[in-house]
């Protein structure tokens, strides 16, 4: 682990920092809808799950989903924030084609959840990281709105409703996040919360986490002030970054905005506050809407619905269910396998990842195991750009290689050649073991034999090796180098030493 | 044959029991009566085929021995146009809604048809129910069928409720459904000599009634007794899980209350009703009403209900504020009419402009500014705070008196036109009732005597929340002791 260094941006007038905080809308995991009955099935026809209420046909009334608030309870303990005993659920107000009430139904004043915090892992290329404490400002539930599509048609827009009404979770970070891959790791680790929480599918390709980044720039100093007064003003004017879904473009689109703002305030202007979509083909950061012409969502209490009251004891029941969780998961590993913070940290960092080490260590050296999937698998797969889910390797045969390191069938470095076959498709170790005929010599006779052979063919080594013994792995490269890599390193060493009397 | 349409409900049930005359009977005398009296435009919507279809299935019910018949089996009633009727027109008189037909059944009226209801068609109101004398209707007003003595100049029936009342004054049905949200069943009651209640706030689901403002929107009947309204509410109310706000508990049988009498009720007469400029008329009734309960064995006793003058300007407040929300689906994209504009904003600008009448139009931009921000807390957050102490009032009163004794309306029907070039004077027609509305209490109109004009005068009972029972209890004394049976000439 390394420690938190700051993200600087070099300006003109010299040294930038970021501070972002994060809003991530999660589609709950419900088979229906937050207020209506209808299905939330992805890639329906358009408009085959939609109900009166979401199509908000005159007189028809909300009805909450109480497995989407309990869904939302289960996310907030996984948050390690306050549950409110008391939320309500108000009205925002404002006219499109998608969104039918005329209002979306979310939580404005009085969230279900407040106040939590997510340990959140950052790794560094080369293997090292470090962790930070990110502060969650609140979660609540609302409405999806549905779909507008204006590319079917040049003269119309059509509208889907089957996402109308679906449950998401918005949670709230508060300004915590200090750089680019810091706010992808925030995004990665809250994903890992809710996917072993199941209360969100975490699939970002298909919408159901997305993030809102809010971005602004200060001078160094300035955000340590900010975070002992509290007070806003010693950070700079943020602007909101719309609906991203990749952490690749995450990263880029807020370093290219934070470059942006920096290049107006060293060029003497005044960033607006305003809302900025992500083009990634361009690379650039564009104008959604200006503060200016922002809505006044006029928002009150929804009258058609009754505060949410919940029982301490659903609380309780609720939290006594949860599965384990990243970071319980990453406590375990670095107890029970004896792992580094930061291995732990990287392999509990996504469930895929957890489980395939625990499949891989199994009844094994598990430190050896967290060295093989971090370094040689992730390398890997990072090399080739490859999802663990597509590796070749599979857990179970990557555990059978662990094996035979341990047992000393095979050394280090012949694993790092059988590894390769098994990429190659050659199937398991120990079939490659056997039909390269890999094994490692431990029979200390024929090793001896090869070491004499050495001593008696290099007399001047032998001489240089009395005054310099770290000239010795000279002669252990060469008996390897003799025995084709398959003699056991160790027991070359003891021999070596006994013969050449050091 | 004596006229059937001029039965009440409770006996028109009892002549059906004994077959004394078949439903099939008893609805083409309705139907006939409607056809009649389409001057009055009470009705917007006729269903005739419908009513003697469902008419024809009540009579085979009652046919069959040991046949299961509903309550009001082979009832011929009117249905208020802000209930959603599946295959029927439903636009709360609004032009907004175009010629849109539900697919579904609102809770309330399904409860009638479940209990053998006949549906004779929809009833005209004031658009979106706002209004109070259905001169706001897109279909046009409905003439009440009462008339000044000497004077053919026609009356409003009041409203938002106008069509239900003035259908059940003119016996065009047995008894109608009503909505009240700031006394939009008591006024209208009031004015056409009838009886309507707004039970207490949940009692009777929302769902499928075209929202107006939701906190405060209750259904209820209008009905021409106590007795009928009871029979009535009785049916209407339910538990239903579609609608959040509809409470956990069992609807009780109010009919048997209606001649408990008011024997050792105590009845609370709050002086803040005593409003500046209340006519003698009207203060006339309120004390004979008084002298009614106390020769009838109740104790009279004053009471206080210090934020009663607070209570108009915040109904004003809270109920556009909901309906400027409420209404916003209203848009032109999904069903209803749709005026084509230029670009997305125009075409919602236009649809909406052209689609709502000019007191919607009135209403939605009011409670728009109310919600808006910078005005939010001075409006909406104060009027919700003047909500809370009108209901601790009432709290606070209840712990003395059993029920409260007010007028229902300020004066009797107007002309049309009197009052509509003026909104404010519109609006405090709901003086006495939009309190029982704010509080969530339930609240009953009963006829009890006529103005020197010769037009139906109400008394207003409200009492505690779930306490429809003492409405009915003084309900019924009120109309014992008033022995009202003046009824409109039929002149149309």
């Amino acid at each position: 682990m390394t420690d938190r260094t700051p993200f600087r941006i070099k300006g003109e007038t010299g040294d930038w920092e970021v501070v972002m905080g994060l809003e991530i809308h999660a589609q709950v995991a419900s088979n229906s809808k937050l207020f209506s009955g209808a299905s939330t099935a992805f890639g329906s026809d358009p408009n085959a799950n939609v109900s009166l209420v979401d199509a908000a046909m005159p007189g028809m009334l909300p009805v909450i989903n109480k497995f989407c608030v309990e869904q939302a309870i289960r996310t907030g303990l996984g948050l390690k924030a306050q549950i409110n005993t008391y939320s309500r659920f108000d009205r925002k107000n404002y006219f499109y084609p998608d969104l039918p009430q005329g209002y979306q139904i979310s939580q404005f004043a009085y969230p279900i959840v407040g106040e939590g915090e997510i340990e959140v892992d950052v790794e560094i290329p080369g293997g090292k990281g470090y962790a930070f404490t990110c502060r969650i400002e609140r979660l609540h539930l609302e409405q999806d709105a549905g779909k507008s599509i204006h590319d079917m048609d040049p003269h119309a827009t059509y509208v889907d409703l089957n996402r109308s009404g679906v449950a998401l979770m918005e949670i709230v970070s508060k300004p915590d996040v200090r750089s680019p891959a810091e706010a992808a790791a925030y995004v990665k680790k809250l994903r890992a919360i809710v996917i072993a929480l199941g209360t969100c599918d975490g699939d970002l390709e298909k919408g159901n986490l997305r993030a809102d980044v809010n971005v602004s720039v200060c001078k160094p100093g300035q955000y340590e002030k900010f975070r002992e007064t509290g007070d806003f003003k010693h950070l700079g004017t943020r602007c909101e970054l719309k609906n991203m879904n990749s952490y690749r473009f995450i990263q880029q689109a807020i370093e290219y905005e934070a470059r942006r703002q920096i290049e107006i305030i060293e060029g003497g202007g005044k960033v607006d506050q305003e809302t900025r979509l992500y083009d990634p083909v361009k690379g650039e950061t564009r104008s959604m809407r200006s503060k200016e012409d922002a809505h006044d969502y006029r928002y009150f209490p929804d009258p058609d619905l009754l505060p949410l009251e919940i029982e301490k004891a659903w609380i309780e029941e609720i939290r006594a269910s949860l599965p384990e969780l990243p970071d319980q998961k990453r406590a375990r590993f670095e107890k029970d396998y004896g792992l580094s913070r930061y291995d732990a940290g990287v392999l509990t960092s996504d469930f895929e990842k957890a489980e395939y080490f625990e499949i891989v260590a199994k009844g094994r050296d598990a430190k050896l195991a967290a060295n093989w999937v971090t370094q040689e698998l992730f390398g890997y797969l990072n090399k080739e750009g490859l999802e663990l889910a597509e590796s070749p390797v599979s857990a179970p045969v990557l555990g059978g290689l662990i094996a035979l390191i341990s047992d000393n069938t095979i050394s280090g470095k012949i694993a790092k050649d059988v590894f390769v076959r098994m990429i190659a498709g050659e199937g398991e170790a120990a079939a490659i073991v056997e039909k390269h005929s890999l094994k490692q010599v431990t029979d200390t006779g024929a090793i001896e034999k090869v070491v004499d052979e050495i001593i008696a063919a290099n007399p001047e080594q032998v001489a240089k090796v009395k005054d310099k013994p770290q000239t010795l792995g000279w002669f252990v490269g060469q008996v390897m180098k003799a025995s084709g890599g398959k003699a056991n390193p160790q027991a070359v060493n003891d021999i070596l030493k006994t013969r050449l009397g050091l | 044959m004596t006229d059937l349409t001029a039965l009440t409900l409770a006996s028109a049930l009892d002549g059906l029991k004994s077959k004394q005359f078949s439903s099939v009977e008893l609805t083409h005398a309705f139907v006939s009566a409607i056809e009649k009296a389409r001057v009055l435009n009470a009705f917007i919507v006729e269903t005739p085929e419908k009513a003697l279809e469902m008419a024809k299935a009540s009579d085979a019910r009652r046919a069959r021995a040991n046949g299961k018949v509903g309550k009001l089996d082979g009832a011929p009633l009117g249905i208020k146009d802000l209930y959603c009727t599946k295959g029927v027109r439903t636009t709360a008189c609004s032009g907004i809604l175009g010629e849109f037909t539900p697919t579904y059944e609102s809770t309330v009226t399904q409860n009638l048809w479940d209990q053998g209801a006949v549906m004779l068609g929809k009833l005209n109101m004031d658009e979106f129910a706002m209004g109070s004398s259905n001169e706001t209707s897109h279909f046009g007003n409905v003439i009440n069928p009462w008339r000044r003595k000497g004077d053919n100049q026609g009356l409003t029936p009041g409203g938002s409720s106008g069509g239900s009342a003035a259908s059940v004054a003119a016996n065009l049905c047995l008894a109608a459904t009503a909505s009240d949200t700031g006394g939009s069943i008591r006024q209208p009651a009031a004015f056409t000599g009838t009886v309507g209640i707004k039970p207490t706030y949940g009692r009777a689901s929302r769902y499928g009634m075209v929202a107006f403002a939701s906190s405060l929107d209750q259904a209820g009947p209008i009905a021409k007794t106590v007795e009928d309204a009871a029979i009535l509410l009785e049916v209407m109310c339910s538990h239903d899980p579609k609608d959040s706000t509809s409470l956990k508990i069992k609807t009780p049988n109010w009919q048997k209350d209606v001649r408990k009498g008011v024997k050792g009720m105590k009845i609370g007469i709050p002086k803040e009703y005593r409003i500046e400029g209340l006519s003698e008329e009207i203060d006339a009734l309120w004390q004979q009403g008084i002298k009614w309960l106390k020769e009838a064995g109740a104790a009279i006793v004053d009471i206080s209900l210090p934020h009663t003058k607070y209570a108009l300007p915040a109904y004003y407040i809270v109920a556009p504020a909901e309906a400027s929300s409420n209404l916003a689906r209203y848009d032109g994209m999904r069903y209803g009419a749709r005026v084509e504009g230029g670009s997305l904003s125009q075409t919602y600008e236009a649809t909406r402009a052209s689609g709502f009448g000019k007191e919607v139009q009135r209403r939605l931009m009011i409670g728009t500014y109310v919600l808006s921000s910078g005005y939010y807390d001075a409006y909406y957050l104060r009027a919700q705070k003047v909500r809370t102490k009108i209901f601790q009032d009432f709290v606070d009163a209840f712990e003395t008196c059993d029920a409260i004794l007010t007028p229902a309306c300020p004066s009797p029907a107007f002309a049309f036109g009197e009052k509509s070039g003026d909104p404010v004077e519109m609006y405090l027609n709901d003086v006495f009732t939009v309190t029982a509305n704010l509080a969530g209490l339930p609240g009953i109109a009963v006829p009890a005597g006529l103005s020197a004009s010769g037009l139906p005068l109400g008394l207003q009972v409200i009492g505690k929340a779930l306490d429809e029972a003492a409405c009915f209890r003084v309900g019924g004394a009120l109309e014992d002791a008033a022995g009202f049976v003046a009824r409109p000439e039929t002149w149309w």
